[in-house]
């Protein structure tokens, strides 16, 4: 994914805070010695922060420019750019780094001194960065060097042409600002010993005296001839300036860094000729293959495979060496090839000079012995490997002296390791005693992008070889910046996050600190009563359907995709466009079913429920978003749109906006060669072959359950059905296998947001009846000062100007603004602030108000929408009414839209903050609305929906009356006898009517009816009419439950023939299906069609269930299902496909040519058209069962009485359909069961719950608190015209009878929604909104031009 | 003759064009500096009174430049 390491999940996401990728350490860090954060200074280097990479190194060594220019560079050896080319050049860019800044110019950060002094002696690598890290950490340091100049081998071991002397005097110098002495020329054991340095107060010692003695060849001639002199002796005299001048031949022996240092050396002071001789080939030398190459280039001749046999003298000085050339034995055990001299191949080097460099050992001179210090039998000494403590507790060693001849950057790793345990030795903690092995190394990485161009490696530039040898200048140059950023570009980032901390650094809201960032995953118990499982779906992947080509051709996408195509914050910004030529699509088509409903390519046997109704969105929504004539079809099996409103979007869909619906699963996608469309061959119901060729094909993919969250489930022990979604029974749809355990939304079974809504306030409503004792135990409630009287003072204003850290005082002049608004009338006070809604500032703004008595608070700062209520907080701590408030919207509404013009943006700044101050000064304090609530419920309806409310409300303690206009409980569900899952309707409704009647919390009222209602949400009023009498019943919610029941109809001899049934009346009958031969069952009979133009969603379901009951019991019943869609949706597919299985014919008839039924002796006739056959049908038939609409019960009254509103087919209008599925836009009114849309017994129930839920969260406060935001009638200027409670659609303003004046409005505050319709309708301007007056308005509106 | 620079008034509902000019924010369109939102609970009212006098107000000699 194409992001940087700190993201915001998506444009949308809530919060919309910032995620920071942190995956393994990148390979470069982990193969570094000193663990150095090779990343994060990349990356500096690649932005031009030369400053912020050296912070960075020397967070981790103190030398940058050293080891920018001599580290081997290990990481370079694990670049995952290798992968790709080549390796990035790390040192180089390290290099460019550190010649870019002036040490001096970092602060040395704050340090606590401590007063353990350390004494280090040696002032190397090792060290000297012991010294920086202790120094570091507060402790005096003190470093003991016998050479006259501090840097170790640094100085006298690297010449000059490596390692310019400028650079190491630089960056040792630098070590003095952190308070480190070095005292040079000062011999341990002859100026001072240990014992005096311990007398003097020290209190840890390191030693890191190197190693520097050269090993000796142990050949003849090596101890008598005069000039063989050990690498380390010859470099160190050339470096002190004694040997200036070489004549005559050198020859060196060995294959190391410093044999090609000695070699060059030689070379640059006079020797005729340099010579290396090596055991080995080419291959096996340490130095870089391209070291060797320059050391070539300067004329130095390396002999390989040839071995010094002895040093030849003349006059006791030498005149040559004998040589004998070597063959390579095969890799031995070590790994290594072992050289093993050829008999007879001896030959000779004439030399004035030998120089053997193999190797070299600590001096060690009487040190050990004076201390019992252990040495090794190679001469080192012996400490422990993690701490570096020698067998003397307060004397540790590190570096060369322990290791033999090592490089610079493993010294350094010596020098961090001991720091840390002297550190811990000095604060007396426990060391450990052997090594720590680190956790193995992840290699969870960030994947190369798969087309990442190779792009060549940094080629550095170094002096012409002619110039080279007449000195010591530098021989490599440093990278110019432009080379530098573009090979830093390079990098992969493999660990996301290369923790520079620059994030850390900018943040001014200090939300991201270097603790934030180290957060990590963690594992925490929380004690809970009950669990709720929401973990939803995954869309299918149609990769695996090759005959979809969705992998190999980028204009086959899925509906998920195509959603993102469509959206506004999508990758084309909302325009239709295919993703292979960036065109505008011509032809687009939908296939249904992919990844649903199959077996065949996936194992998803089940219906996914909603790609129908997304499927014809999307459609639909092209078709708008296309300013063309667009073409969309959809290739479906069977069209599914049961949901509320869903069939007339389908009939729109096709009839208005022209979508084709193509009733045909398409085999396979072709590529039409040299184009990037798409072609479709298709068989057509009847049998005819089609092609047609599209620009665009969407695959409507279906919803699957993740691997994870299937293991989710067996960890937590549940069920799964055969599709892997959660085991749920019917008349307990939200409960799990598990007590205590509940689910909603897709992982319950596919399902759309209304249902998942829904589903998640039932599971709610479960979860809580288990807990209700708990309810608020955890609550604590706050409590505000006493409001201060502020009638009749002048409006004193205090304005607070916010920055938003740069969100807005980048842009606008925020200081500009201040000044200005000191100027505006009535303002007391005026600040600004970098974050005006931070703690700090609140604790001030409440200081403020106090001292500066202001009596009107104006915050210049985002949007009301997310920070009003946080400022309301705060005024209101500072005793001021929360409506003495007002923001100025500079920011999202002024410089987010305005950036590239800042002048404008201040001035557009200044005008919103006069607006909102010439409003402020007009603001009234407001007393808050609060109202008791009656904590009981009526339930209109006695069936399964409202019994179940009545018991939920009941067993949280709430008492509930229901409300049933029959004589008996149980209203549509009597009529039922099994769930689609098979268990028994009528044992459960008598279960649940016999614990409706026996629970001491309900009432019923049998043969009752509403007649009349008043109230608002927790007072409401309504009047029942229990046979002859009137009854009031007072309660705070009202609970819509009045079912609904099926149509009769006068089709297909209905009512005339009593062999043609509906519903279940076959099933009541057993005798009649017993000697039956053939059953027609005719589906969508009144659904479907002009008058109900919906689909009643549940009469598939039932005649497919009566169809394999009439199987199971007598196979030889032929049953006949003439349908138009079936709408077996989720895992209802299972019930269809069994019944296919067994043998129901299925025959789809469309409503122009519907089945005719006719009288036939002993029977009945069915003549129906097979659409697949070509041919009419005739059936003759015993039985013909209707599966007629579900209409509503007569809801108009009810909802008169209420104000609640009905759709065209008179089913009640939830507030919001997707969201509030059961709430009415009223407060305190909700809905359930039928009356809300037709639906199974365990759709009705769930509702039911989540109704309960909705209405609970009101009830359990006693209290509520409404908005006092709401209409002020003048009842002066009122005439009672009455048009305000025309216009009100929430039964907030009434008319009152006054006696003697007449009719007058009243407003009911507790209902009023404060939207100012009736404000505006009246004809007197006898009604205002408060805090939105009019007057208050054309402040604003004033203050504005 | 100087060129004409609308000055735009817009009253904007607190649920839904309040928001979307939010939003605006949030995606950081960006769009000409001329208009200046009036926050009201509900644009149903549309007060006829409040927008003549915006009118009145907005046709009064121009007091400065936007």
């Amino acid at each position: 994914m194409d992001r940087k390491a700190v993201y915001k999940p998506y444009a949308q996401a809530i919060p919309g805070a910032f995620a920071i990728e942190k995956i393994d350490t990148a390979p470069c860090r982990m193969a570094c010695p000193a663990n150095l954060n090779v990343q994060g200074y990349v990356a500096m280097v690649k932005m031009g922060k030369y400053r912020e990479a050296v912070e960075i190194i020397m967070q981790d060594l103190p030398f940058p420019g050293i080891l920018g220019r001599i580290c081997p560079h290990r990481c370079e050896k694990s670049c995952r750019r290798l992968e790709v080319d080549e390796a990035i050049s790390i040192r180089e860019l390290k290099r460019v780094a550190a010649d870019h800044v002036d040490l001096s110019d970092i602060p040395v950060p704050e340090i606590t001194s401590r007063n353990e002094k350390v004494a280090i002696v040696g002032s190397g690598p090792a060290g000297l960065t012991a010294a920086y890290f202790l120094a570091l950490d507060g402790y005096p340091v003190s470093v003991y060097e016998s050479m006259p100049e501090p840097g170790g081998m640094m100085r006298y071991g690297i010449p000059e042409h490596r390692l310019p002397r400028t650079v190491l005097d630089g960056e040792i110098d630098n070590l003095k600002r952190y308070g480190i002495q070095i005292h040079t020329d000062t011999v341990i054991g002859r100026d001072i010993t240990l014992e005096e340095l311990r007398k003097h107060g020290a209190s840890a010692i390191f030693l890191a005296i190197g190693a520097w003695k050269g090993l000796k060849l142990r050949i003849p001639g090596e101890e008598t001839s005069q000039g063989v002199s050990d690498v380390t002796a010859f470099l160190r005299e050339v470096h002190l300036g004694n040997l200036k001048k070489l004549e005559g031949k050198v020859v060196v022996i060995g294959g190391g860094h410093s044999a090609l240092d000695a070699a060059q050396v030689a070379l640059r002071i006079g020797a005729s000729e340099a010579h290396i001789l090596y055991r080995r080939s080419r291959k096996e030398m340490l130095a870089e293959p391209e070291e060797v190459e320059e050391a070539e280039k300067e004329g130095v001749k390396i002999h390989f495979l040839a071995a010094p046999v002895s040093i030849s003298s003349k006059n006791e000085k030498v005149s040559g060496i004998e040589c004998i050339r070597t063959r390579l034995t095969e890799k031995d055990t070590t790994g290594r090839r072992r050289p093993i001299p050829i008999e007879g191949s001896e030959f000779f080097i004439e030399a004035d000079y030998v120089i053997p460099a193999i190797g070299q050992e600590p001096d060690l001179g009487n040190l050990a012995k004076a201390q019992d210090l252990k040495v090794s039998k190679w001469n080192l000494l012996e400490v422990n490997p993690e701490t570096l403590q020698t067998n003397i507790p307060d004397i540790f060693a590190g570096g060369d002296v322990i290791s033999g001849p090592a490089t610079v950057i493993e010294a350094v790793e010596a020098g961090q390791r001991v720091a840390k345990y002297i550190a811990k030795y000095l604060k007396g903690e426990e060391l450990p005693t052997e090594w720590q092995e680190e956790p193995p190394m992840g290699t969870n990485w960030v994947a190369p992008p798969k087309d990442e161009p190779t792009k060549d490696r940094l080629k550095t530039p170094t002096l012409p070889v002619e110039k080279r040898i007449l000195g010591f200048e530098e021989v490599n140059l440093c990278a110019d910046e432009e080379s530098a950023k573009k090979e830093a570009d390079r990098c992969l980032n493999c660990s996301g996050c290369c923790e520079c901390y620059q994030c850390v650094t900018v943040c001014e809201a200090k939300a991201v600190t270097l603790d934030t960032h180290a957060q990590q995953e963690e594992t925490t118990t929380i004690n809970v009563g009950s669990v709720v499982l929401a973990p939803g779906f995954q869309p299918f992947d149609p990769s695996k359907y090759d005959n979809y080509n969705y992998a190999h051709h980028p204009n086959i996408i899925t509906s998920t995709e195509f959603e993102r195509i469509l959206s506004a914050t999508g990758p084309f910004m909302g325009h239709l466009t295919r993703i292979s030529d960036k065109k505008e699509p011509k032809k687009i088509a939908w296939f249904q079913c992919v990844g649903s409903r199959d077996l065949n390519r996936c194992d998803n046997p089940y219906c996914s429920s909603v790609c129908c109704m997304y499927a014809v969105k999307e459609a639909v929504i092209a078709k708008e978003h296309a300013d063309y004539d667009l073409d969309c079809a959809i290739f479906f099996m069977d069209m599914r749109t049961p949901g509320k409103d869903f069939e007339k979007y389908y009939n729109d869909a096709k009839d208005k906006h022209g979508v084709r619906f193509i009733r045909s699963r398409v085999h396979t996608i072709d590529r039409v060669p040299g184009t990037d469309d798409l072609e479709v061959r298709y068989v057509m119901e009847s049998g005819e072959e089609k092609k047609e060729i599209f620009d665009m094909i969407v695959l409507s993919v279906g919803m699957e359950i993740s691997q994870e969250t299937i293991d989710l489930a067996n960890d937590l022990g549940i069920d799964l059905t055969q599709g892997n979604f959660c085991e749920t029974k019917d008349l307990q749809p939200f409960a799990t296998s598990r007590d205590g355990i509940f689910v909603c939304g897709a992982f319950q079974g596919p399902k759309d947001i209304p249902e998942s809504v829904m589903e998640a306030s039932a599971a709610a409503c479960s979860a809580g009846v288990n807990l209700a004792p708990a309810r608020g135990s955890l609550v604590t409630e706050k409590a505000f000062p006493d409001e201060t009287d502020i009638t009749g003072e002048e409006p004193c204003i205090g304005i607070f100007v916010c920055n938003c850290g740069i969100n807005i005082g980048g842009i606008a002049d925020v200081p500009a603004i201040v000044e200005y608004a000191k100027g505006l009338p009535n303002v007391a006070y005026v600040e600004e602030n970098l974050f005006t809604c931070s703690q700090d500032t609140q604790d001030k703004m409440a200081e403020v108000i106090k001292e500066q008595n202001l009596n009107r608070i104006v915050v210049a700062a985002c949007t009301p929408r997310t920070h009003e209520p946080l400022f309301q907080e705060t005024i209101r701590n500072a005793g001021l009414n929360e409506y003495l408030f007002d923001m100025a919207n500079i920011r999202n509404q002024c410089t987010w839209v305005h950036s590239d013009d800042k002048e404008n943006a201040t001035e557009k700044s200044k005008d919103l903050v006069r607006m909102a101050v010439a409003r402020a000064s007009l603001l009234e304090p407001i007393p808050e609305i609060s109202v008791d609530i009656n904590p009981s419920v009526l339930i209109i309806g006695g069936g399964v929906a409202g019994m179940t409310t009545a018991l939920g409300f009941a067993e949280q303690g709430f008492p509930a009356v229901i409300v049933e206009k029959s004589s008996v409980l149980g209203g549509a569900a009597r009529d039922l006898t099994k769930t689609w899952q098979g268990q028994d309707i009528q044992e459960y409704l008598s279960d649940l009517v016999d614990k409706v009647e026996q629970h001491s919390n309900i009432e019923v009222l049998r043969n009752a009816e509403v007649v009349g209602a008043s109230g608002f949400v927790g007072n409401f009023e309504t009047q029942v009419a229990v046979g002859n009498q009137t009854k009031t019943v007072e309660h705070g919610v009202v609970m819509v439950a009045i079912g609904g029941k099926a149509a009769d109809t006068d089709e297909y001899l209905f009512g005339k023939n009593p062999r043609v049934t509906r519903w279940h009346d076959l099933e009541h009958a057993p005798e009649k299906l017993k000697n039956a031969e053939i059953v027609v069952f005719i589906q969508c009979v009144g659904s479907r069609d002009e008058n109900r133009p919906y689909c009643s969603r549940i009469c598939c379901t039932a005649s497919i269930s009566q169809a394999i009951s009439i199987k199971q019991s007598n196979p030889d019943t032929k049953v006949f299902i003439l349908y138009r869609d079936i709408r077996t949706h989720g895992e209802k597919e299972y019930l269809y496909k069994k019944a296919r299985e067994m043998g129901v014919v299925f025959v789809r008839y469309s409503p122009d040519n519907k089945p005719k039924v006719s009288e036939i002796e002993n029977g009945l006739q069915v003549d129906v058209f097979d659409p697949i056959l070509q041919k009419d049908l005739r059936i003759k038939a015993d039985y013909v069962n209707l599966a007629t609409a579900i209409e509503p019960a007569q809801n108009h009254k009810i909802s008169e009485f209420y104000k609640i509103p009905l759709n065209t087919e008179n089913f009640f209008m939830e507030a919001h359909a997707k969201l509030r599925p059961v709430d009415f836009a009223t407060d305190g009114i909700f809905l359930c069961g039928l009356a809300h849309y037709p639906k199974a017994i365990e759709e009705s129930i769930s509702q039911a719950m989540a109704a309960v839920s909705r209405a609970v969260t009101i009830l359990a406060k006693g209290t509520v608190q409404i908005s006092p935001l709401v209409s002020q009638v003048d009842a002066e200027k009122c005439i009672g015209c009455g048009l305000c409670t025309e216009v009100c659609a929430f039964n907030a303003i009434l008319l009152n009878e006054i006696e003697g004046t007449g009719y007058r409005a009243q407003n009911i505050s507790a209902s009023c929604k404060g939207c100012g319709l009736c404000a505006a309708s009246c004809p007197q301007q006898a009604i205002d909104m408060l805090h939105f007056r009019d007057r208050q308005i054309v402040a604003s509106v004033c203050a504005a031009v | 003759m100087e060129e004409f620079e609308p000055r735009v008034v817009a009253f904007l509902c607190n649920w839904c064009a309040y928001a979307g000019a939010d939003l605006a924010g949030v995606s950081r369109l960006q769009y000409p500096p001329n208009i200046r939102a009036v926050r009201v609970m509900c644009s149903g009212p549309g007060d006829i009174s409040v927008i003549a006098i915006t009118w009145r107000v907005m046709f009064r000699p121009k007091r400065r430049s936007v």
